[in-house]
């Protein structure tokens, strides 16, 4: 008889005002106990509605009802033929969006909590069960994959366990792309990344850091010269967009790539211990409205800030990050400065920035897109005391591989032309997927079309 | 991955050299490239300059000036250990192609940065006259090598200790009044000797390249902490440079954005920060 409580159980968290002032996981995970009552919630439909929003196909009410019979290993399993990475899914997924939207029980009451029994049977497998991968047999080809974010490592992963050679390049010192550098330590641990990254390292992935495809080594060269069968692109949207106001160069002004970077991939918030330092003023503004905003602004709450803004040009109805966010950085004192928009930035004699001007904005006429455009209020600027700045409104991607790699097309935003389905480039054997396709998305999205190319690879090669 | 320093000789009293084994690079890079170090998982990303590369050993050769703590660190490394990271070749190289008549000059530790330049330019056949400029005589460093790839060398001192006392640009106006009609002008050094050259070659209307030093992080283009403003457009060093056209760099911006970090970077040096105790070197 299932659990017909109307509630998800709810996720154990740090209290806000602890929390503001560590990097630790905000969220602690579920126990054992509410773990297996959550999974009772689950009506195991027969049409299984919720693995048709789940991007990577996880066989959701099967991993559950082995939760709902304690058999955690078994639900662990059962996930992990079809997601690399259940651990950073079920941390990182806008499962609101996807799997947990379609869920029955969510018609009348909350969904199942599906990301946060992910999440649980995921840490359970690490704490409890010793990993015994097996290497697959290799069947003789060999695929390189460029750029070990979420989608590289996906490709990899599944590629390795059809018995491919994969190496995996990537520019940094260390895995994991946008989990590593962009996504903070109290969303995401990085032993955790780190421990999945490993997962795929020990199923025989060779990962080759301090490599940048487009510098060190030409997408032509891995064919020609090291003789890889295919090539996938996953190398995301990393460049910064910054808004072209007057005095976006002072000092204390970041895009939101340095700033978390600084803090994440190169563990700033421990400066001196660790050797790169990050400055943080008392008055930061951080501009925009998404997940990264909302990452910039709860680190720079973190790092000792007194006021951290939120300057966005919508309303919050628009603010496209997960609700999740934007309720945990109110509770943590993040002020959201909605419909005002910079439009220049004023520093002292020794360039650093000192104050922002912002202007107020009403929304006028739905645009293409369909959401509502923001109209500026003529005569409404006021300048605010401001000693950071983090811009935090997009990134495109890196020019640098279509820069250097003949025959692949891409459109007028940067990103490379691929079919949806197979990820195919317009470039022989060529595959890409995730951001560097679609523009910057989610983790998730990431992961389906890594899947998917896998998929397309495999039936290529094999032809 | 740990890349193995090969040979370590010290130049002068603040400046050293090392030769990394690092064979993918050495197979790519070009004068005026650089790469991107961390010495150890502690360790911040630092940029140096190629000085000099040798593809059949796959080796790059790069020289540190000590000035505070990552090239403090470095300079306790020994010939024969290795360092954790080692990326690149970054940035574009220098156009160096069709100059028939070039001053090179480099000030201080950019004299190690220009001497692939000269090299190369020498190799292409170019009349090269190299310029360069140290405190006193015993900072001075690759007089030698430089001798051999340059048609005319002058070594300068600010306190005239070897001899010939005055700063680049002085050495660089006299040359240029002698009759000298360079074509190009490519200075590398602390920004203000750049600056300084560039209002002087500014006069007479000669073409001149810096190599622009800014603050990095990543080094390909994805944070945008070493942008300089160069034409009124808002460039990033690691990707569009480091190379950029002198007279169109806003250089008291860069100036001001070169101390950013000024406050943190001294807190790093203080005692107690050191390295030497806590190592897990590669």
């Amino acid at each position: 008889m299932p659990n017909m409580r109307l509630d998800k159980n709810p996720m154990p968290e740090q209290c806000p005002n602890v929390r503001n002032k560590n990097f630790l996981e905000v969220t602690t995970g579920y126990t054992e106990e509410m773990a297996i009552d959550e999974a009772q919630r689950c009506l195991n439909c027969k049409h299984k509605p919720c693995m048709q929003g789940c991007p990577v196909s996880v066989k959701i009410p099967e991993f559950i009802a082995f939760i709902a019979e304690g058999e955690f290993e078994k639900a662990y399993q059962k996930i992990k033929e079809t997601n690399a990475l259940p651990a950073v899914c079920g941390r990182v997924c806008p499962q609101e969006k996807q799997c947990e939207s379609k869920c029955v029980r969510g018609i009348k009451g909350e969904s199942v909590g599906i990301g946060r029994l992910e999440r649980f049977v995921a840490d359970w497998h690490m704490k409890n069960v010793e990993e015994k991968i097996e290497k697959p047999v290799h069947n003789g080809k060999k695929v390189a994959v460029v750029g070990s974010g979420p989608s590289g490592l996906t490709v990899a992963g599944d590629l390795a366990k059809r018995g491919y050679e994969v190496t995996v390049y990537e520019a940094f010192h260390t895995a994991g792309g946008v989990l590593m550098y962009g996504i903070p330590e109290f969303r995401l641990p990085k032993d955790i990344v780190q421990k999945e990254i490993a997962n795929l390292k020990d199923m025989g992935v060779d990962i080759q850091t301090n490599v940048i495809i487009g510098k060190t080594i030409m997408v032509d060269e891995l064919f020609d010269e090291m003789g890889y069968d295919a090539v996938y692109i996953g190398s995301g949207a990393g460049l910064p967009s910054f808004m072209g106001l007057e005095g976006e160069s002072l000092n204390g002004v970041y895009s939101a790539n340095e700033f978390l970077t600084r803090i994440n991939l190169m563990k700033g918030y421990k400066f001196p211990e660790y050797d790169t330092p990050v400055y943080v003023g008392k008055n930061v503004a951080v501009l925009g409205g998404g997940n990264v905003a909302m990452d910039a602004a709860r680190s720079a709450k973190r790092l000792g800030a007194d006021n951290v803004y939120i300057v966005y040009r919508r309303g919050k109805e628009e603010l496209p990050a997960r609700a999740e966010e934007v309720m945990h950085a109110e509770e943590e004192g993040i002020i959201f400065k909605l419909l005002q928009n910079p439009t220049k930035f004023v520093g002292n004699e020794d360039g650093w920035v000192t104050g922002m001007e912002v202007i107020k904005m009403e929304l006028g006429e739905p645009d293409a897109s369909g959401r509502r455009r923001p109209v500026p209020i003529e005569g409404s600027e006021e300048l605010l005391d401001i000693d950071t700045v983090v811009v935090a409104i997009g990134q495109t991607p890196n020019p640098l591989i279509r820069k250097t790699t003949k025959g692949l097309d891409t459109n007028q935003r940067g990103c490379i032309i691929a079919n949806e389905e197979t990820g195919k480039t317009s470039k022989d054997h060529v595959y890409a997927g995730g951001d560097v396709v679609t523009g910057a998305a989610t983790v998730i999205l990431a992961m389906g079309a890594g899947k998917a190319a896998a998929e397309a690879i495999d039936k290529e090669l094999n032809r | 991955m740990a890349y193995k320093i090969v040979k370590k000789e010290v130049l002068n009293p603040q400046i050293f050299l090392m030769e990394v084994e690092a064979p993918l690079i050495a197979k790519k890079a070009e004068p005026g490239q650089f790469i991107i170090l961390r010495i150890d998982e502690y360790g911040e990303r630092v940029p140096f300059t190629i000085a000099d590369f040798d593809r059949k050993k796959g080796t790059v050769t790069i020289i540190v000036q000590i000035v505070g703590k990552t090239t403090k660190d470095l300079a306790q490394v020994s010939e024969g250990e290795s360092i954790l990271d080692f990326a690149g070749p970054l940035g574009v190289p220098t156009p160096l192609e069709g100059l028939k008549k070039v001053a090179v000059i480099g000030g201080g530790l950019g004299t190690a940065i220009a001497y692939p330049q000269a090299k190369k330019l020498h190799s292409l056949g170019a009349d090269v006259t190299v310029i360069t400029g140290f405190r006193n005589k015993d900072l001075v460093i690759l007089e030698d090598e430089l001798k051999k790839v340059s048609n005319k060398l002058i070594v300068a001192t600010d306190d005239g200790s070897n001899g010939n006392q005055g700063f680049v640009t002085d050495m660089l106006k006299k040359e240029i009044e002698s009759g000298e009609k360079f074509d190009e002008v490519i200075a590398i050094g602390p920004l203000v000797m750049m600056k300084f050259v560039c209002q002087l070659t500014k006069q007479y209307d000669i073409p001149t390249t810096v190599s622009m030093n800014p603050v990095m992080i990543d080094g390909t283009g994805m944070c945008g902490g070493c942008r300089i403003t160069v034409g009124g457009e808002t460039k990033f060093a690691c990707v569009d440079g480091p190379d950029f056209d002198g007279h169109k760099v806003d250089w008291d911006s860069a100036l001001k954005r070169g101390k950013m970090f000024k406050d943190y970077e001294e807190k790093s040096c203080e005692d107690g920060h050191c390295r030497i105790g806590r190592t897990n070197r590669a």
